[in-house]
């Protein structure tokens, strides 16, 4: 009992510090709620003439959750590189908390900062653009973003345990970005997407959750989409875990934490 | 009784690859069957020049490498086997500016790594507050790391390494690049850590600190053990005589290759210091070279002469440059 409480205790120190980090460097704060602002404003700007309610959510949401993706998928994987670089990949290892419960909440911050984004761009959508996201089923909505953006989170963690042990991998999450774009359906239907590439889409977690949004918007059930995002997470979840004592091993014995 | 740090036959090498199309793979031999031991409650420092492998020794005993072939045992502890249990008891401090959260305040990485360390919440406030009063950093807690002096982030790194009070303390060149007044305080934080009963595991390039502060030093060169024991010990191992330091200007080399060549003279080196040159005489031992050295040199030309006891960098010198 003590320990999960010292656990939970860790990760919300860490949570909060990591806020704290974000919050001060303006350049982070950008990547992270404007860009999904921009996203969503091209989108917005160009349905609004079309006047089709249905795309016009399938269009805003598709593309906000495209611009949280692509502030989650660079970030988690740049983060721990910049770690490495000043030194602090070392400490984190050195100290006798596990790795991964380190690097959660780390992923986690993004995903709070992701959500507040996404706040903002509906926001936006509602009072610069007088359009408002017509949402038939409020508690759906709400849960399927909350799982979308935890998903998300989960893959993060996944991709930064990966950068612990391969020095370049951080060029992965950036490699990642655009095809995330396609697997998720954010801005195109999956349906056109060549059959070959489909099982991918079916294994990423946030095309799941935007089904769930979307249903969700349009009065049709979310759940069942809900529960198969918030699966996927977790499994992320536990691969990462799983991996992140043998790569934590590995890096120790390929001299992958510091920079030299 | 077993030793506090414990190191046998240790072997750490790296595979390093150069070249982009013709990739070709080098492995250097960073540790080669290093053997010692640090008893509990000494300060022991380990020196050797650049690349000689001290970091990598260092870091192996802290859990952040494996070591390719030995054992080094921690307090009893197998680092390679166990390093959680290992993790939880010692400290580690590197010297530089790297190691900090530049975007958070001072307090705020005690916090971060408070946290990390298990620092039970409810004397969290009062430890950080202890250690800030200790480095010297009381009233600046609130500011953010950025704005941190090199001295200022060093003696964060120090309050950072004691946060959970550890047994055993590593500390990597911690005064590199501090000014002669905070290199000063530092030690004296050093020996007051020793005087608290830590066992300490010192690298510096400073043979002066070294020689003030460890009881035992182990230099090392190419990853191999040079020489072991006490200051005393390793100036007397060595076989130098007196040492005498003249200060000249514009000696020819010729006058110098003649003091080489006379009796009872071991070693001559020649550095600039500003408009003077300093020669470093190191005689045999028992034998008296002052007046031949002298009389080697027009006495136009001599500025001062010092005639000592070598120093722990003499034998450091003698140790490493024979090598
Ligand atoms: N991660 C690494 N990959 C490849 N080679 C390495 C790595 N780390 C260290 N080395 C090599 O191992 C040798 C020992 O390095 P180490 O950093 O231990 O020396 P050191 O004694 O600490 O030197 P210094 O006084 O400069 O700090 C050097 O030749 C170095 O180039
Ligand atoms: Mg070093």
């Amino acid at each position: 009992m003590n320990r999960v409480v010292r656990a939970a205790r860790l990760v919300g120190v860490v949570w909060y510090l990591q806020l704290r980090m974000f919050a001060v460097s303006a350049f982070e704060a950008l990547m992270q709620l404007i860009w999904p602002m921009i996203f969503a404003t091209s989108a917005f700007l160009i349905f609004r003439v079309n006047g089709d309610r249905e795309l016009l959510i399938f269009a805003g949401l598709g593309a906000s959750a495209m611009g949280i993706w692509s502030a989650m998928a660079t970030a988690a994987s740049n983060l721990l590189q910049e770690e490495r670089w000043s030194g602090t990949l070392e400490l984190l290892v050195a100290a006798p908390a596990p790795l991964a419960l380190v690097l959660a909440p780390v992923a986690l911050a993004m995903a709070t900062m992701g959500l507040l984004s996404m706040v903002v761009t509906l926001l936006w959508a509602r009072f610069a653009f007088g359009i408002s996201i017509p949402v038939a089923d409020i508690s759906g909505f709400l849960v399927s973003i909350l799982v979308t953006i935890a998903a998300m989170a989960m893959l993060g963690f996944l991709l930064s345990v990966s950068v612990i042990r391969y020095r370049t991998s951080w060029a992965l999450g950036n490699a990642l970005e655009f095809p995330g774009w396609l697997l998720g359906g954010f801005f195109v239907p999956l349906a056109i997407l060549p059959d070959w590439v489909k099982p991918l889409s079916y294994v990423f977690a946030p095309t799941w959750g935007l089904a769930g949004m979307r249903d969700a918007a349009a009065g049709r059930s979310p759940w069942l989409q809900c529960a198969i995002c918030v699966a996927l997470g977790v499994a992320y979840g536990v691969i990462g875990l799983l991996l992140s004592k043998r790569l934590l091993t590995s890096a120790r014995r390929n001299a992958t934490l510091s920079l030299t | 009784m077993t030793s506090t740090v414990e190191v046998t036959d240790l072997c750490r090498s790296f595979k390093t690859s150069t070249g982009l199309l013709w990739r070709s793979h080098r492995t250097t031999e960073a540790v080669r069957d290093l053997s010692f031991s640090v008893e509990r409650g000494e300060l022991f420092g380990l020196l050797g020049p650049n690349g000689a492998g001290k970091t990598t020794t260092i870091k192996m005993l802290i859990t952040l490498l494996l070591p390719t072939s030995g054992v080094a045992r921690v307090l009893g502890i197998d680092v390679a086997r166990d390093p959680q249990a290992v993790r939880s008891r010692i400290g580690y401090v590197f010297g530089g500016e790297r190691g900090l959260y530049e975007r958070l305040s001072a307090a705020d990485n005690l916090r971060y790594f408070a946290e990390l360390y298990g620092v039970s919440p409810r004397s969290q406030r009062t430890r950080i507050a202890e250690l800030l009063e200790l480095v010297d950093l009381s009233g600046r807690e609130k500011e953010r790391v950025e704005g941190f002096s090199r001295g200022m982030r060093q003696r964060l790194h120090i309050a950072r390494g004691l946060l959970h009070d550890p047994e055993v303390l590593f500390l990597d060149e911690p005064t590199i690049g501090i000014d002669p007044v905070g290199a000063r305080q530092l030690r004296e934080l050093v020996v007051r850590l020793r005087e608290a009963g830590k066992t300490i595991l010192l690298t510096t390039h400073y043979m002066l600190e070294a020689d003030l502060l460890c009881d035992r030093i182990a230099v090392i060169d190419k990853g191999q053990l040079l020489a072991l024991g006490t200051p005393t010990e390793l100036k007397s191992s060595v076989d130098i005589g007196q040492v005498i330091e003249v200060e000249t200007f514009g000696l020819p080399q010729t006058a110098i290759d003649r003091i080489e060549t006379l009796d009872g003279v071991r070693t001559v080196t020649a550095s600039v210091r500003g408009h003077l040159q300093l020669l470093v005489v190191q005689g045999h031992p028992g034998a008296e070279v002052t007046g031949s050295v002298l009389a080697a040199v027009d006495d136009q030309v001599v500025h001062r002469v010092l005639t000592r006891e070598p120093t722990l960098e003499d034998a450091y010198v003698a140790l490493v440059g024979g090598s």
